[in-house]
């Protein structure tokens, strides 16, 4: 156990790093130089070249990188071109809206997808699983923007039980701040939960073909207590490993839900810094989220450890 | 009066029956022994027993256990007669056991089920259930993993955890059939202690008659879903009054006529194998430490004539897979030589290999899983063609094909079919086919006929005397199976932990084995004869 974690832990270091190189030489490629961007098409060439010295663009590559990963250790993410301030106060605010949100939609979607799925396999081709799964279906299909709106026109305008839009902030209190993170989150869950209950299901069903689940009914469990007890674990892995790829998704990829509902969350910081070039928040967040995938990809893979024996043993 | 009374039970799923007016009795404390051919509907009578069947299925007739009538007992009533009073014992024990939760969990979970024990009482009796299977606390605490045990233990966990709470009727499905003889033996023993123990009432399904005649003390022989004949085991195998039951014993005794045996004394060996050892690397046990490595094959030599036919027999994990590998040049060996035809074949590039490849060929065990199931017979049985120096032309190859059907007895029109049309034995003579078709000197047949019921497997065993008369084929056979080695080899080389411990003419080691090894093999081996013997004695 202990061989497997401490090889996990490395892999996901060298990850890092090499993604950490990636980030920086394709930004360091991308055309347009910030200094000139912050003071304007009518800087002098001298001006410029101040900046630069300033900010220390002109220092040799090597040096540069060095100066960024020491920044991004200690926490230091330099400041933002465009909101001249620094960029881990940004990103802090805007975590405090992605990552609760992210939370809640993660959440949500398991919730209602692993019952789906347990009620979906245990009825294998029968109406409740023909509808279930035609519903998941629908959930793949249809864009969560969309929901969002629908969700929007019932509970916001017609309804009035939340907010339409925005945020308040924590400090007003917490039920405020989650009344209007709640229809964002059930927007994003939906269609991941329709894709959940699906991978669920099919697990589910391979499983339950399983000798040892034939075992088990002929102890005498029924069917619903060898279902939760002997099936759903045995289907966790693949079900784990959608629930990592999601929530990465969730942290940064919800840009169009975070637009309809007004949300000041990372991914339109992002988008932001992008179309004004604030090259040090992109690299910032960009570095930031690759740490938080390879985060969870971690965890996803310490989990598969505990869900399945057979695992702990290897390396 | 019976505890388990099977009458007019016929079952069909779909369109297709499986059953047809069964009938079938145990007495507590009886052990009833049912024997068939695959699909004969063995198992299936036991899941209506424990009306686990599939969806599709529908039953009709009666079955009734203790007064109860199962065809028509509520889903509540069969949950608490399963695991409780109906006990079920199954044919795979690798895959019977949730890989994900501990022996202990396993076997105290029915007890606690049932008994609404407390946890720790429930593991307190699945801890002495398990000692009683033979699996002591010292070695085997609870907190093991079905993964860390090997078939024949947790074959004993699967018997604990159907026998945790004393049922009153025990059925085990071919429980020993995945297991070598000398496991098989230890389960029957207990299994025979166990019926003794609590005057419990055993259905022993197999389709080993040996096995089937040395438990049981009544048999009732199926054929696709009738029962042919039933009576005292004795009687019954004695008399053979049933054309079918005759056909069965003879089948399972069969030895194929060959005309003479192999003289060993000529020409200069077609493959030797000079101290050959293979070493595994240990299981790493943290970072940087590794557990010892594990000898698999250890200073192993033989040598063999062309024609000649030689069993490597010995249990399982005994090194006799290993060592096959490595004569086919599919593994490599720590340190030793291996020849075929003079030549080394160690430490050679696939290239400078293919002469060699060509002539030696392989059959293995299973014949459902060693076909590309999307593609046809031609390209299948073509397969080991691309060694040919010159490629065939597809007029050719088909006309190769076509001729390596016939000798295996198969149709030439076969090779447009797919693998799934065609029965088990046929799917063998297949494997056969494909071996052959490069004209080898050598093929190592991998278990070839344990995967078969008797009657094919005779066929198949007539099959191999007969290419190795006409086309002076030399087979190495590994198998854990006496009979096959009796009926088909003339030398035989007994292995153990990795090492040759006996070798000599098959007749002579086995009837006089010297090693422990071998007097292990021979004794555990279920033999019809003697089986038959003891019976009339007992039953007079």
């Amino acid at each position: 156990m202990t061989a497997y974690l401490l090889k996990r832990l490395a892999i996901s270091l060298a990850t890092l790093v090499l993604a950490s190189i990636v980030v920086f030489a394709v930004l360091e490629i991308l055309p347009g130089d910030p200094a000139r961007l912050m003071l304007g098409m009518n800087a002098s060439a001298d001006q410029v070249e101040l900046l630069r010295n300033q900010m220390g663009l002109n220092a040799p590559l090597l040096l540069r990188y060095l100066h960024w990963v020491g920044g991004l250790l200690s926490l230091d993410f330099g400041r933002s071109y465009t909101y001249s301030v620094p960029v881990i106060d940004l990103v802090r605010e805007r975590l405090a809206v992605s990552l609760p949100l992210a939370l809640i939609a993660l959440a949500l979607s398991t919730v209602i997808a692993i019952p789906v799925g347990l009620f979906s396999a245990s009825r294998r081709g029968r109406a409740g699983d023909t509808i279930s799964m035609g519903a998941a279906q629908l959930g793949v299909a249809v864009p969560n923007f969309w929901f969002a709106l629908m969700l929007i026109y019932v509970f916001a305008v017609w309804l009035r039980l939340v907010p339409a839009g925005g945020f308040p902030g924590w400090s007003p209190g917490i039920w405020p701040a989650l009344k209007s993170l709640l229809l964002p989150a059930v927007a994003l869950a939906l269609p991941q939960a329709a894709i959940l209950a699906r991978v669920t299901r099919s697990a589910l069903i391979e499983v339950l073909n399983e000798d040892y689940i034939r075992t088990a009914r002929a102890k005498g469990l029924p069917y619903r207590a060898v279902l939760w007890r002997h099936a759903l674990r045995n289907a966790m892995i693949p079900v784990l490993t959608i629930l990592g790829l999601q929530f990465a998704f969730l942290l940064a990829g919800t840009i169009i839900i975070e637009n309809v509902f007004y949300l000041p969350g990372l991914g339109r910081l992002v988008f932001q810094a992008i179309t004004q070039r604030d090259l040090i928040v992109v690299e910032s967040v960009v570095m930031l989220l690759v740490a938080a995938v390879i985060a969870v990809n971690l965890v996803v893979d310490l989990s598969y450890a505990v869900v399945d024996p057979r695992l702990r043993g290897r390396q | 009066m019976s505890l388990l009374e099977i009458d007019n039970l016929s079952l069909t799923i779909g369109d297709t029956q499986i059953l047809k007016d069964m009938e079938l009795s145990v007495a507590p404390g009886e052990v009833m022994g049912l024997v068939g051919e695959s699909g004969s509907g063995k198992s299936m009578t036991a899941l209506t027993v424990m009306r686990l069947l599939p969806h599709a299925a529908r039953a009709t007739g009666r079955v009734t256990f203790d007064g109860i009538d199962i065809l028509a007992a509520t889903e509540d009533q069969m949950c608490a007669l399963r695991g409780d009073d109906i006990g079920m014992v199954f044919q795979e024990p690798m895959t019977a056991l949730n890989p994900v939760k501990t022996i202990g969990e396993q076997v105290a979970e029915g007890i606690r089920w049932h008994t609404k024990a407390t946890r720790a009482a429930a593991e307190e009796r699945a801890r002495k259930m398990l000692d009683r299977v033979g699996l002591p606390q010292a070695r085997f605490p609870m907190s093991r993993y079905p993964h860390e045990l090997s078939g024949g233990q947790r074959q004993r966990v699967v018997i604990a955890i159907a026998c945790a709470l004393k049922p009153k009727l025990l059925i085990a499905d071919e429980p020993t059939t995945a297991l070598d003889v000398v496991l098989q033996a230890q389960i029957l023993d207990l299994l025979r202690d166990l019926v003794a123990e609590s005057r419990m009432g055993l259905l022993l399904i197999s389709h080993d008659l040996a096995v089937v005649t040395e438990m049981a003390d009544r048999i009732t022989i199926l054929r696709r879903g009738e029962v042919m004949e039933a009576g005292d085991t004795a009687r019954t195998l004695s008399e053979q009054l049933h054309p079918y039951t005759r056909q069965l014993a003879q089948a399972s005794m069969h030895v194929p006529a060959r005309a003479s045996t192999h003289d060993a004394s000529q020409s200069k060996p077609l493959l030797q194998v000079e101290s050959v050892t293979r070493d595994y690397p240990g299981r790493r046990t943290s970072l940087f430490k590794r557990a010892a490595s594990i000898r698999a094959v250890d200073n192993v030599s033989l040598s063999m004539q062309p024609g000649q036919s030689v069993a490597l027999v010995g249990r399982s994990g005994c090194g006799k897979s290993t060592l096959a590998r490595m004569i086919l040049a599919l593994d490599k060996p720590s340190s030793g030589t291996i020849r075929f035809r003079g030549e080394a074949v160690t430490g050679k590039s696939e290239a400078e290999l293919k002469p060699a490849r060509r002539d030696m060929q392989v059959v293995f065990q299973d014949p459902y899983g060693s076909f590309d199931p999307r593609q046809k017979v031609e390209k299948l049985v073509a397969e080991p063609l691309h060694v040919l120096d010159k490629k065939p032309t597809r007029a050719e190859r088909r006309e190769m094909v076509a001729h390596a059907l016939h000798e295996v007895g198969l149709d030439q029109r076969d090779m447009d079919k797919y693998p799934h049309e065609f029965s088990g034995g046929q799917r063998q003579r297949l494997s056969i086919a494909r071996a052959i078709i490069t004209r080898p000197k050598l093929v190592v047949a991998d278990e070839p006929v344990s995967a078969l019921d008797v009657s094919i497997r005779a066929q198949i065993l007539d099959l191999f005397a007969e290419l190795n008369q006409k086309l002076g084929i030399a087979y190495l056979f590994i198998t854990h199976d006496l009979t096959v080695a009796r009926a088909i080899t003339d030398e035989v080389l007994v292995m153990h932990d990795g090492r040759i411990v006996e070798r000599g003419k098959t007749s002579e080691v086995l009837d006089h084995p010297h090693s422990e090894a071998a007097r292990a093999l021979v004794a555990a081996a279920p033999d019809l004869h003697r089986a038959i013997a003891r019976r009339m004695q007992e039953q007079g």
